[in-house]
């Protein structure tokens, strides 16, 4: 059963919808003692990231987190927050579960880069992973405006936005995805399907 | 890069799919919900639905309409038409859907725009712009499903939009609209040249040719069609096909 957490940002429904849809069941779960009755966990995310940590530890999800050794989806801005800190209008720190930072797109000036990047990008598999099983040359959905920057060895996938941009990343229990699988078609379901088969 | 979008829009009129051909002729023709399904299978990138139901007690339906849907697609989805309020906005995007398109209350109240941008995100506040061809040449808005010229000029609404937040604008040529001439490249070329954030062009669309005008003639990031898709005269599959064959990226 896979938790999905909820601290008030993002749009949970559509990632129920979306295992639902494939047989596998979820809740939403809102406080941190519910999370022992899940073997996986969801972090869902839209907005900004100072606001995201705010509300994750108003919620008092932050330690239990960081200690888990269940496996952790981070969608989005969730999966931005489980680096160890954000650049978004201020510096804050993240849950630091995954070294790295979040910065902004860069935006150079003879190109004419749209910012959010938003819209279906492809998929380039850069490392074997068992949640990008037959993933590779795909497109998925983004929309954000900042980037998570680590190393290549904690980044499963790219896609190419005048730069690259990192989109898949895992580092032992702890997995994210930049774009929005719930809202990636039939692909972004392939990759929640392998999140829930991912061995424990 | 970002792919090409191929969006098809439903006209939903109290819970129910129409498609008005230029605004005025209704024909009934199905579930919202079992139509964005179909559309998601056949490749759709994004689904819009256009809410044209007129009294606001009835409006309540496309939440619903919102919600179903949600349930079973998992592609963008974007609603428009009565959206007049941030509680609105919030009430369509808790229902599932991605986005809101604001047209006449945009204009009426343009600090809609702002406050929908600041408390959501720009990425979901689109400008649904209806344009009118003038004598002089320019382009003006109109606004209440096409019935009331505002005197506005197209471009300098757009732009002041794109300032207050606008994610995104949805261009319609209501001179094209129905007439499956094609794309208004004009106008929409005008736009896409005048601001800085992703065009979705919309209006005449008849052929292939039209789309694959409208990605290299007028630089759009999106395609809109309706009741081309709609009669299944094409299919979005034979769309993609026709546009990869061309060279340009697009989703398989």
């Amino acid at each position: 059963m896979i938790g999905i957490i909820d601290y008030g940002l993002g749009n949970l429904f559509s990632i129920h919808n979306a295992l639902k849809s494939i047989n596998i069941s979820s809740k939403i779960i809102t406080s941190p003692e519910q999370i022992s009755g899940y073997d996986r966990l969801i972090l869902p995310g839209v907005g900004a990231f100072p606001e995201g940590m705010k509300h994750l530890k108003e919620k008092g999800f932050t330690e239990i987190l960081k200690n888990t050794a269940k496996p952790i989806l981070g969608i989005c801005l969730g999966m931005q927050l489980l680096f160890e800190e954000g650049e978004e209008f201020c510096k804050t720190e993240g849950l630091g579960l995954i070294p790295g930072r979040v910065v902004s797109i860069e935006k150079p000036s003879k190109d004419n880069l749209k910012i959010p990047h938003m819209g279906w990008n492809k998929l380039e598999i850069i490392k074997e992973s068992s949640l990008s099983k037959s993933l590779e040359g795909n497109y998925v959905y983004f929309v954000h405006s900042y980037k998570v920057f680590t190393k290549t060895e904690n980044i499963i996938a790219i896609c190419d936005y005048g730069q690259p941009i990192t989109a898949i990343v895992e580092k032992n229990n702890v997995f994210g995805t930049q774009f929005h699988p719930e809202k990636s078609g039939d692909i972004g379901i392939r990759l929640l399907k392998n999140f829930a088969n991912i061995s424990i | 890069m970002v792919a090409k979008r191929i969006i098809p829009c439903l006209d939903v009129f109290e819970g129910r799919v129409v498609k008005g051909v230029r605004f005025v002729d209704l024909k009934d023709a199905g579930d919202p919900a079992e139509c964005a399904a179909a559309y998601s299978r056949q490749g759709a990138d994004e689904i819009v639905f256009l809410d044209i139901t007129a009294t606001h007690e009835k409006r309540k339906t496309i939440v619903e309409v919102v919600k179903k849907t949600a349930e079973r697609v998992f592609v963008p989805l974007t609603v428009g038409g009565g959206i007049s309020s941030v509680e609105d906005i919030k009430n369509i995007l808790r229902a599932g859907a991605d986005k809101v398109s604001l047209n006449s209350a945009a204009v009426r109240n343009p600090d809609l725009i702002r406050q929908g941008a600041d408390m959501f995100g720009k990425q979901c506040i689109v400008l649904a712009a209806d344009v009118k061809r003038m004598m002089n040449g320019r382009y003006n808005i109109y606004i209440q499903g096409g019935r009331v010229d505002t005197g506005l000029d197209a471009i300098d609404w757009i732009i002041r939009a794109e300032r207050l937040g606008a994610g995104e604008i949805l261009l319609t040529s209501m001179d094209a609209d129905g007439t499956k001439k094609g794309y208004d490249l004009e106008i929409t070329k005008a736009v896409v040249e005048s601001v800085n954030i992703p065009v979705i062009a919309s209006g005449g669309c008849g052929t292939l040719s039209h789309f694959a005008d409208a990605f290299e003639i007028a630089g759009v990031d999106a395609a809109l069609a309706a009741s081309l898709f709609h009669f299944g005269e094409l299919t979005i599959g034979e769309v993609k096909k026709f546009l990869i064959d061309r060279g340009i990226e697009i989703r398989k």
